[in-house]
């Protein structure tokens, strides 16, 4: 990605756009990365309440899985999931 | 028609700011600064300013409320000194970054410790790479008009740096001159409408982030266009105070140059100690030696330039820091001034001179005896130590 030069960014470190951290891919950070086994999700969504980075996706009242351009792989998920379907995976 | 009204130093600043008429004031009392707030609070109970003032738990507190303030597009002030200034450090850079132009009177006062409310420069010296533009006033009456100008200075486009008005503690904020007040709706057309350069906090049209973490990929440019506004303050105080001058009728400059035509040696000192110092310099001169004097009244952004202009010519120079550095190479006015006379052809003999920590008078004899030195070095050719020290007991 080419960077703009000081004369082209705005001053003072302004962020002139709303909504500009989705692009930003913090899933490049992950060592490890949940995994669900649907067979055993009770669709609780205490996973999706917990992520720290809204990385859970539901459809439909359904945990359907994650959003690995933002997950960064903390394992919130994996530690609050009571019936301990999300396994973390290198 | 403008009026000459007895007042403190601190007391036309307050005055100053009751002209101004800023959207927010957030402000600590700490003192010689106290006088500032107290009075400007005053103002606000009164009814003579539409002000919201917010009367902070502590600097850190008050410099993070006119962060806020400012980023929210309004015309924000406050004030402090040493121990207070000290205390919101932090944010003090912070404001600077995030290019707010926030105008704060700093009246000087010895940072502890141990503990001393007297003046000298070690609390605003010790911000003078923080980014802010820093302004050192001789007296009460430019106290008040460095305020004035300051407003103008820090909200220019291509600007927009906070400015610290530094005047000294207790010998000019809490001493009272005649100073001309000029009349409110002048200052209130030269300082104009506030009209923030950059989108603002509350504009939810064109929602913005202020201050969002900032690292490898991106500080550095941040940093460039500081020291670019930095570049345009220089080219542009000189004009924001021609302004003024035409305005006013008044005779500002980024640099004073007092009786330096055909002078062979110069003192070069800051604030109230000029005024001394031209004393002296007029009965040397009576005398028919040839001295003269130069006050920085603008130290950040440093005015180079006019210092080699008015310097290199000379034979030998002393400058005189009322803040010391502890780097044993001199305070931080003479490393300024040596370190931009390294590349001009003729450099006078120079010497530095530490003076006045925590309150330590300075009488004229003292600066008569630096302008003695200075003869002396340049019979002998040679600066001898470079480092000394006016009133301190051995």
């Amino acid at each position: 990605m080419n960077k703009k030069g000081w004369k082209e960014i705005p001053i003072g470190g302004l962020i002139d756009e709303a909504g500009s951290a989705k692009k930003y891919n913090t899933g490049s950070w992950r060592t490890f990365k949940p995994v669900v086994d649907e067979s055993k999700c009770i669709n609780c969504l205490q996973c999706w309440i917990y992520c720290p980075d809204s990385s859970v996706v539901v459809k439909g009242q359904k945990m359907v899985g994650f959003d690995y351009d933002h997950c960064k792989g903390c394992g919130i998920c994996a530690s609050i999931c009571p019936v301990k379907c999300i396994k973390m995976e290198k | 028609m403008a009026k000459i009204t007895p007042l403190t130093g601190d007391q036309a600043v307050a005055e100053a700011m009751r002209q101004i008429d800023p959207d927010v004031v957030a402000a600590y009392p700490i003192t010689p600064q106290t006088e500032i707030v107290m009075t400007f609070s005053q103002f606000v109970a009164d009814g003579k300013v539409k002000t919201e003032f917010i009367p902070v738990e502590s600097e850190h507190s008050a410099m993070s409320a006119c962060v806020g303030s400012a980023a929210a597009g309004a015309r924000t002030m406050t004030a402090t000194s040493a121990n207070g200034l000290a205390l919101m450090w932090e944010i003090v850079y912070i404001a600077a970054s995030m290019r707010l132009p926030i105008v704060m009177p700093v009246v000087n006062r010895a940072l502890s410790g141990p503990i001393n409310i007297h003046c000298d420069h070690s609390d605003s010296m010790g911000a003078r790479d923080s980014g802010w533009i820093q302004m050192y006033a001789e007296n009460g009456q430019e106290a008040y008009e460095d305020t004035i100008l300051a407003i103008r200075i820090a909200e220019r486009k291509d600007i927009l740096l906070p400015v610290m008005v530094c005047q000294d503690g207790f010998i000019t904020s809490h001493s009272v001159e005649g100073v001309e007040l000029l009349e409110d709706k002048l200052v209130k057309d030269f300082i104009r409408e506030y009209k923030p350069c950059m989108p603002t906090l509350l504009d939810t049209d064109k929602p913005v982030t202020y201050g969002p973490l900032d690292l490898q990929d991106f500080y550095f440019e941040h940093k460039r266009q500081q020291s670019e506004a930095m570049k345009n303050a220089m080219a542009t105080i000189p004009k924001v105070m021609d302004e003024f001058n035409r305005t006013f009728g008044k005779s500002c400059n980024i640099i004073e140059e007092y009786k330096m035509d055909g002078a062979e040696v110069g003192i070069i000192v800051m604030s109230s100690t000029a005024g001394t110092a031209k004393v002296v310099v007029d009965e040397l001169r009576e005398q028919g030696l040839k001295v003269g004097l130069i006050r920085p009244r603008l130290f950040r952004p440093f005015p180079a330039q006019k210092i080699i202009d008015a310097i290199s010519g000379l034979k030998a120079v002393a400058v005189l820091d009322r803040a010391e550095s502890f780097s044993n190479c001199g305070g931080p006015l003479f490393n300024d001034i040596r370190a931009v006379m390294y590349n001009s052809e003729k450099k006078p003999l120079m010497l530095n001179y530490i003076f006045g920590l925590g309150g330590r008078d300075i009488f004229p004899k003292d600066i008569a005896d630096v302008y003695k030195k200075l003869f002396k070095i340049v019979s002998a050719n040679r600066a001898e130590e470079s480092i000394n020290y006016i009133g301190v007991r051995e």
